[in-house]
């Protein structure tokens, strides 16, 4: 492709982005475009936008994430119950990213062919929470890792290495997780102490006039534009996303490389529910309803392909953009929630209606 | 629409051809067809020849209106002829049968055969009556073994291809298009394809046959266009020409016949033997070409699989330096490289780069610190092995989509030397390349044996049912039949005739 190809394929959202953004300061005028509600559309996109920014990589390499919308909900209900149990913000907030890492740890071997790592952490999670009754935690803990590990030698050993396609165990996980999470607090939700981490979206704490929220997107977002783009690792899921076998035949670790991205995705979704614990202050079983739409939105109009291969973070925070421009846009000018949503839908299916006719064009 | 199975004698005597005058094509800045002119008259088998990427794809998706030309022009029995879309040129028509097989595998052979036109009972289809329409073409095509009942998707790569064939002959078209049919077919399938061709000339039906093997066109065409860099070349007319006259014609050049220089061979590099003890230890030493012939399915492909852990070690012991199970877990930073028969499949990632896919074996080797991957230095990289290789057509950055078979092959062997290996496994290396790439191929492989720009010369495997391949370029050719291999003798004392025999002397012919 030439030069000016490349201009044109990187550019390309970003041209939808001013369009509906000139749209919509024309529809809606000085409300619009006044410079609070900027800071606003930053702070509605970061929970989406760091959620999407995972799912970059796990659409890259041929996958999908039905599940982020649960993971979320559950990874708020964390942090809650640390900062109720007395835990400080930071380590309420590492708690918050754990947990979505490690749901991308299991789905991650679930999709990469390793059901013995998700057999033992089902088995160490249910004997733990049995067991705590009647041994206590610390005992109850240890009796689980036991159990945990034999679990996994004696997976590793008699499952089959059945490599499961990533749309069905995240639909699983999508019902599954958003049942944990309401679990977890005894199907309610915890509104815990302020603690420090109820300021991240707001004004209150901000850095060079925006919130650290927006901050820690931009962050999140960095460092996956680097990983993606500037690292073996990062072709290495372009290349499985692109055509698996080939990646095998190059000596591709492809199993590791398919846990790693959904470790890192799902992780990302981690960070959302830090920063939607602080937008909502407080953990609900219930939030973040069909944000897994959204974010596939989102990265889908940031120019990804859905079969794999192809992705980039610009793109998708580009695509995160444009979802909260029109939502906010809508906002403005006054239009019902119902107008609302099918101008969304109908936002979605023409901006990758037309990224798909400018790349053949390109391509031609 | 038609209806019916046989050939009427109406279609016999109405005259007429399809005439393409001055058609060009563009994709970006690549001419993919330029100003060509062609007439297929009915009753007539046309041969289209040309090396990969001279454009024969273009021009057949431009017949059967998959590819609308940027010039030129089409008529049809003198009526201007510009379809939008394959149905339509197949109202118009004209019947394409691709490469790439495009039938649906869930549904039955009967209801392939009459897609998009099945015959009806009321509402309902007549499922009795498809079936005995598909019958029909299949028996047309010799190929009654065929249950039309049956889904496709049970049927081998063979038998597939024959339903296809079936489907063109039962829509009953004044032309047909048959894109390298010989492709998938065994002996007695091919032959009978031939005689369905003469059968369908017979019957006044127009048949473009593009293919590569030039003895078939040789065998049935009237007249053959030659087709180079989109442009048409040449035609003769049967009788004008010869096979030398062609292969000049598509490579526009003499070939230089390829020369093999006498190389000595080293130390041991892998020994391979059946571990039930049948049949012979192949071994390959530094600085030799070992080939392997047999039939497809002799369990040749099984053989590199195993040795480069692309599969588990059951059939198969290998033994010397390369032979070890740790090379098998990390074959390319052991020095081993391995080009696959599946180029599209397994070969390469087609939406990724040119650089990309030549460099993913060892990123880490263009990376600053292994992790730190900078993209203008994975350009230079590949770059330079894209020179050595004789790559043309696009920049390394673009998709390896972009490039024609055989430049995808190179990049496919230019990863091999990145790698630096020091045994290569070769799969079909030369499967649907056109004869400049092949030469260009052997040119490599046979440098790398001879240790030309390299501190120790590499050991070559290569598996191929080209037999011609095998003579020029090996050492020694070992041949596989049911999935024992024979001793590897020196190809000095093998000749077609002997490896042809050797590969099928159990079962005493082709399919």
């Amino acid at each position: 492709m030439t030069r000016y190809g490349q201009v044109l394929r990187a550019l390309g959202p970003l041209v939808g982005l001013v369009a509906v953004w000139v749209l919509f300061a024309v529809l809606a005028g000085s409300d619009f475009v006044a410079l609070d509600n900027q800071r606003l559309m930053l702070v509605q996109t970061a929970v989406v936008g760091t959620a999407a920014v995972g799912a970059t990589f796990v659409i890259a390499s041929g996958g999908i994430d039905l599940s982020v919308g649960s993971t979320i909900a559950l990874g708020t209900m964390v942090v809650a119950l640390l900062l109720d149990a007395g835990a400080g913000p930071l380590v309420a907030a590492l708690g918050g990213i754990a947990a979505g890492a490690l749901v991308g740890l299991q789905v991650g071997c679930a999709v990469a062919g390793r059901p013995h790592v998700v057999a033992a952490s089902l088995v160490f999670g249910v004997v733990s929470v049995l067991a705590s009754e009647p041994l206590g935690i610390a005992l109850a803990l240890l009796v689980a890792a036991a159990c945990g590990a034999i679990a996994l030698v004696a997976g590793r050993r008699h499952l089959p290495q059945l490599e499961l396609s990533p749309f069905i165990v995240t639909l699983g996980a999508w019902g599954a997780l958003r049942g944990l999470a309401k679990g977890v607090g005894g199907n309610q939700p915890i509104y815990p102490d302020d603690r420090g981490l109820d300021g991240l979206m707001s004004s209150a704490e901000s850095v060079l006039g925006l919130p650290l929220g927006v901050w820690i997107l931009l962050a999140v977002a960095a460092f996956a534009a680097v990983l993606l783009g500037r690292t073996p690792f990062g072709r290495n899921v372009l290349a499985v996303g692109s055509n698996v076998r080939a990646a095998r035949l190059c000596g591709v670790d492809v199993r590791r490389t398919l846990v790693l991205v959904y470790v890192f995705g799902i992780g990302c979704a981690g960070v959302a529910a830090v920063l939607q614990y602080s937008f909502i202050t407080m953990g609900d079983p219930t939030t973040a309803g069909g944000y897994e739409l959204a974010v596939i939105a989102a990265v889908v109009i940031g120019g990804a392909s859905l079969s794999g291969g192809e992705g980039s973070i610009r793109g998708t925070l580009v695509g995160a953009l444009i979802m909260t421009v029109v939502a906010n846009g809508c906002v403005k000018v006054g239009l019902s929630n119902w107008v609302q949503e099918i101008v969304t839908g109908a936002i979605i299916v023409g901006a990758v209606a037309l990224d798909r006719s400018r790349r053949a064009s390109l391509e031609r | 629409m038609h209806d019916g199975v046989a050939t009427g004698p109406t279609a016999a005597s109405r005259r007429g051809s399809l005439v393409l005058e001055g058609v060009g094509v563009r994709y970006g800045a690549t001419v993919a067809l330029a100003d060509v002119d062609l007439e297929l008259r009915r009753g007539e088998v046309l041969g289209l020849v040309g090396e990969n990427g001279a454009g024969k794809s273009t021009l057949i998706g431009v017949a059967s209106g998959a590819v609308r030309p940027d010039a030129g022009g089409m008529t049809l029995f003198d009526e201007p002829y510009a379809p939008i879309s394959p149905l339509e040129a197949r109202r118009r028509g004209i019947a394409t049968i691709h490469q790439e097989l495009s039938l649906v595998p869930h549904l039955t052979v009967a209801e392939n055969v009459r897609l998009g036109s099945l015959p009806t009972r009321g509402p309902f289809v007549d499922v009795a009556r498809a079936n005995e329409i598909a019958r029909e073409a299949l028996r047309r095509v010799g190929a009654e073994r065929v249950d039309p009942r049956t889904r496709v998707l049970e049927l081998a790569p063979a038998e597939r291809q024959l339903v296809e064939i079936a489907r063109a002959v039962a829509e009953e078209r004044s032309f047909v298009v048959l894109d390298e049919p010989t492709s998938s077919l065994g002996r007695a399938d091919a032959e009978h394809l031939f005689d369905l061709v003469e059968d369908l000339r017979a019957h006044g039906v127009g048949i473009l046959y593009v293919s590569h093997a030039l003895e078939e066109v040789d065998r049935l065409c009237d007249r053959v266009v030659v087709l180079r860099d989109g442009r048409r070349v040449a035609s003769f007319a049967r009788g004008e020409y010869d096979d030398g006259l062609l292969v000049h014609a598509m490579a526009g050049r003499e070939l230089e016949s390829f020369e093999r220089k006498g190389r000595a061979p080293g130390e041991l590099l892998l020994e391979v033997a059946r571990r039930d003890g049948r049949g012979a230890t192949l071994r390959v030493r530094r600085g030799e070409i070992v080939g392997i012939a047999g039939l497809v399915g002799s369990g040749r492909t099984e053989m590199l699989r195993e040795c480069f852990g692309l599969e588990e070690r059951l059939v198969y012991d290998f033994s010397g330096p390369f032979g070890d199970e740790r090379v098998a877990r990390s074959p390319w930073r052991r020095g081993v490289g391995l080009v696959s028969e599946d180029r599209a499949g397994e070969g390469l990632a087609l939406s990724r780069s040119i650089a990309e896919n030549l460099c993913l074996p060892r990123l880490d080797r263009v990376a600053r610190a292994g992790v730190w991957l900078s993209p203008s230095e994975l350009g230079r990289a590949a770059d330079a092995w894209c020179g050595r290789v004789g790559v043309r057509g696009a920049g390394v950055d673009s998709a390896v989509r972009s490039l024609s078979g055989g430049n995808q092959q190179k990049v496919a062997l230019a990863r091999l030397l990145h790698a630096d290996v020091e045994l290569l496994l070769l799969d079909e290396p030369t499967r649907g390349v056109d004869v400049g790439a092949k030469a260009a191929i052997y040119r490599i492989v046979s440098a790398l044996a001879q240790g030309e720009g390299r501190d120790l010369p590499c050991g070559v495997l290569v598996v191929s049912s080209y037999l011609p391949e095998l003579l020029a370029l090996c050492d020694c050719v070992a041949v596989a039949r049911n999935g024992v291999l024979g001793a590897a003798r020196p190809v000095e004392e093998w000749d077609e005739h002997a490896l042809l025999a050797a590969a099928t002397a159990r079962d005493g012919g082709f399919a």
